[in-house]
């Protein structure tokens, strides 16, 4: 075992500690989610050749139990959306992230996934997947070395390390909303919005019969 | 500003009944040719002048003459200077006869500048967007189309930094989904978002030429694909596992390259052109730079010791490109990674030498205008010269017993997604795919940019046009990379590393100006136009992985649809070029 999930307080004699521990039903469970966190084999640009470089042997993911990566994002626990993410793909995007099963994590790698970056102005740029998505962690860097990758995989599984059965939102009574999918309009249009853009044209509408 | 390798008048000769003159604006070159008799131009330029290549298709939006132009460059497939020519249509009919007809590799091409810069192609056969989606509002290209987040016309923006400090983001200037304005008659209950039925529906309508019970169906792959190399799409009609027709579906990564180039400052485009191809920024900087240089002059003319570092930073870059291509191209053929850790092991020792000298594994950001941004730290020198003498031939020799003769890998790849040479030339197609079908053409021999004429080495080219023989060009063109770093590393000199002082603002006479270098991935040209003003008024990427593609469906068509993977594979794009 790499560390020590025993809770304290609890003497366990020393010919069992190899092979017996007590512990609490949070410690284990997220100790074995945390070094088998499958990232979804995804790569939108850049950044995923920096993913790729961190995967293969001189960084070596598979230190983290996260080598195996899934094209399927039935079988995935972490999106690592490592490049920018643009309005033609976001409606996939959100798909992907749709058909994962929770416990589901988002890693926005680099500039473009967290915020636009170098292209945010761009008129098919969106900028930062959390404008979509709920992100766990941001990795900053164009590109994020890989180093930096792994380092905010690592605090994803520090985050996963703090997570408690009882508040979850998995195992919440409630089911959990999908996101709705963005549209491809005259513009990308987030289904959210739609009220807002129907009452907007409504209000113009009225405005035009005003004026006859 | 291009040399001319003509006169006028003998030209003119070929042309009896076409109107031409010569584009007399100052700075510019080239023919401009009547609307009307376009593709009889082509038609004689291709069979009688011997300009069968034709290599970049492009538009500009002259605003304030109100007048759009349609630039082509066209080459002999032999060599030598370019023919440009053009032709100028008003703003509010750009209606432009299609060259497909004649050069087929101009498809993607014109159905580009129809996307960005609504220019009609006549007699087009499938002119629709390409890398937006069908349904977009406007022609982001034209300049007086506005994106969502506007703010000025050129960087630097005034709006960010008032008062020379007190900095904005560009949210507070424009807050996100304010920002975006819909069509004033824009209802989303009534939208209809044609593109995707019609897409399938035109796979849909083939006839069938047997009268076996196989059923006809139509496979999407991607762009969520582990094989597609990034976001690229394909739709393809299968008649049991045998391909009918594929249609390839790009624009996923599509990041406004140009328009954000054209805001841009001359020297902070040079950033940009890495994230094209990021396999290989270093040979996208030397395109860009190579292009503007042209436009500024002698006074940015690279001094020796930078033309030197130059010449072996890019054919780095195509050794680590190369690599990474045979690496995932193993992997398409079912190797799953191993062949690829392979690969990168000695990928990473180049990606250390880039990051010892520019400060960043991938982006280098390396090259500045009359020279390189920074010289070559100690010991750098040194690791090249083992890697380049010692390491790399030894692990390209191990790499080539692994594979080249790999029964698996040869029934695999061998007569698989045959081009011949007259379709290759015909479809635009560059790089290794042009010379694995037995064209040997090589842009750094063709017409040598930088010092190329200095360096002993062959251009490769088979004979077979398969998969196969593409990676046997890739694998060769290594060692001839290394070939000519030795040269470069016996033969660099000292002394400085840039012409003059580095400058944060550039001055850029007006004119035109195509720069193109042999990229890693085929023909990397840049067009640019510059008014004068510290921002080009025109910037233009010829995509060599965007222009390969067009031969795409050809390939496939009739192989095995396990095949179309490999096929794709071994054309090696990646989609920040592709799509821009
Ligand atoms: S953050 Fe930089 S490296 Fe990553 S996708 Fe964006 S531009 Fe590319």
């Amino acid at each position: 075992m790499p560390e020590n999930i025993n809770s304290e307080g609890y003497d366990i004699p020393p010919e069992m500690q190899q092979t017996v521990a007590i512990t609490t039903l949070d410690k284990i469970y997220n100790w074995g989610r945390k070094y088998s966190a499958w990232p979804m084999m995804f790569g939108l640009a850049c950044c995923a050749i920096e993913m790729i470089c961190t995967a293969a042997s001189r960084f070596d993911l598979s230190r983290f139990g996260m080598e195996i990566m899934r094209p399927s994002p039935r079988q995935a626990d972490v999106m690592l959306v490592s490049g920018t993410v643009t309005k033609k793909m976001v409606p996939q995007i959100v798909r992907l992230y749709n058909q994962m099963p929770e416990p589901k994590y988002v890693v926005a790698m680099g500039a473009c996934a967290s915020g636009g970056g170098p292209f945010k102005g761009g008129y098919n740029v969106v900028s930062g997947v959390d404008k979509f998505l709920p992100v766990d962690v941001y990795i900053p860097g164009c590109p994020p070395t890989p180093q930096a990758l792994l380092h905010g995989l690592m605090k994803l599984q520090e985050m996963i390390d703090k997570q408690s059965i009882k508040n979850v939102r998995w195992y919440k009574r409630e089911p959990i909303e999908e996101i709705p999918i963005p549209i491809l309009g005259p513009d990308l249009i987030d289904p959210r919005d739609l009220p807002q853009i129907r009452s907007n044209l409504h209000a113009e509408k009225n405005l035009g019969i005003k004026e006859n | 500003m291009a040399t001319k390798s003509f006169s006028i008048d003998e030209v003119k000769e070929n042309f009896q009944e076409i109107n031409i003159e010569e584009d007399e604006r100052k700075g510019y070159s080239g023919l401009i040719v009547e609307t009307d008799k376009l593709v009889d131009f082509a038609n004689i330029l291709k069979n009688k002048m011997g300009f069968d290549y034709l290599s970049s298709v492009t538009g500009v939006d002259y605003l304030p003459d109100n007048m759009m132009e349609v630039v082509y460059h066209a080459y002999k497939s032999t060599g030598g200077k370019p023919m440009e020519f053009k032709v100028q249509v008003p703003r509010e009919k750009p209606v432009v006869p299609s060259l497909v007809s004649v050069y087929p590799g101009a498809g993607f091409q014109e159905r580009e500048a129809w996307d960005l810069l609504g220019i009609k192609f006549d007699g087009h056969p499938n002119l629709k967007r390409i890398l937006m989606w069908e349904g977009f509002a406007g022609h982001p290209l034209r300049k007086d189309w506005h994106e969502a987040y506007y703010e000025e016309d050129a960087k630097p923006y005034k709006s960010r930094w008032p008062n020379g400090r007190d900095v904005h983001l560009a949210e507070d200037r424009n807050p996100y989904k304010k920002n975006v304005v819909y069509p004033k008659d824009f209802d989303p209950d009534k939208w209809n978002p044609e593109g995707e039925d019609a897409l399938y529906l035109g796979m849909k309508s083939l006839q069938k030429d047997d009268d076996l019970k196989t059923e006809q169906i139509i496979v999407n792959l991607g762009p969520q694909h582990p094989s597609t190399h990034g976001v690229f799409r394909m739709v393809v009609n299968l008649e049991g596992e045998t391909v009918k027709k594929l249609e390839p579906v790009m624009g996923y990564l599509h990041r406004n390259h140009e328009k954000i180039g054209e805001r841009n400052t001359y020297l902070m485009n040079i950033p940009y052109t890495d994230r094209l191809d990021y396999l290989s920024s270093m040979s996208n900087n030397f395109g860009y730079v190579l292009a503007v240089e042209k436009l500024m002059g002698e006074k940015a003319k690279p001094t020796e010791r930078a033309e030197y570092i130059r010449v072996i930073m890019a054919e780095f870059t195509r050794i680590s490109n190369h690599l990474f291509a045979i690496g995932t191209f193993l992997n398409d053929l079912g190797a799953y990674f191993t062949p690829m850790l392979y690969a990168l092991e000695e990928r990473e020792l180049i990606m250390d030498i880039f990051e010892a000298t520019a400060g960043s594994r991938i982006m280098c950001n390396y090259f500045r205008f009359g020279g390189v941004a920074r010289d070559l730290p100690p010991g750098v020198y040194e690791k090249m010269r083992d890697l380049v003498f010692d390491r790399l031939p030894r692990k390209i020799d191990e790499l080539d017993k692994y594979l080249t003769n790999n029964e698996l890998v040869r029934v695999r790849s061998e007569g698989i997604g045959v081009l011949t040479p007259e379709e290759a030339i015909a479809f635009s197609a560059a790089g290794p795919v042009l010379r694995a079908s037995g064209v040997p053409y090589d842009v750094r021999r063709a017409e040598p940019y930088g010092i190329y004429n200095r360096f002993d080495f062959k251009v490769v080219a088979r004979n077979h046009g398969d998969v196969y023989d593409r990676y046997l060009v890739r694998l060769e063109e290594i060692r001839q990379s290394i070939l000519i770093i030795q040269q470069a590393l016996d033969q660099m000199p000292d002394g400085p590393i840039i012409n003059g002082k580095p400058q944060y603002q550039v001055r850029v006479p007006a004119g035109e100006a195509y720069g193109r270098v042999e990229g890693p991935k085929g023909e990397l040209g840049f067009y640019i136009v510059s008014n004068g003003k510290p921002n080009p008024w025109r910037y233009h990427v010829r995509a060599p992985s965007f222009i390969n593609l067009t031969a795409l469906s050809k390939m496939c068509e009739g192989d095995k649809v396990a095949d179309t993977i490999i096929i794709l594979g071994s054309i090696d794009i990646v989609l920040g070029e592709t799509d821009r």
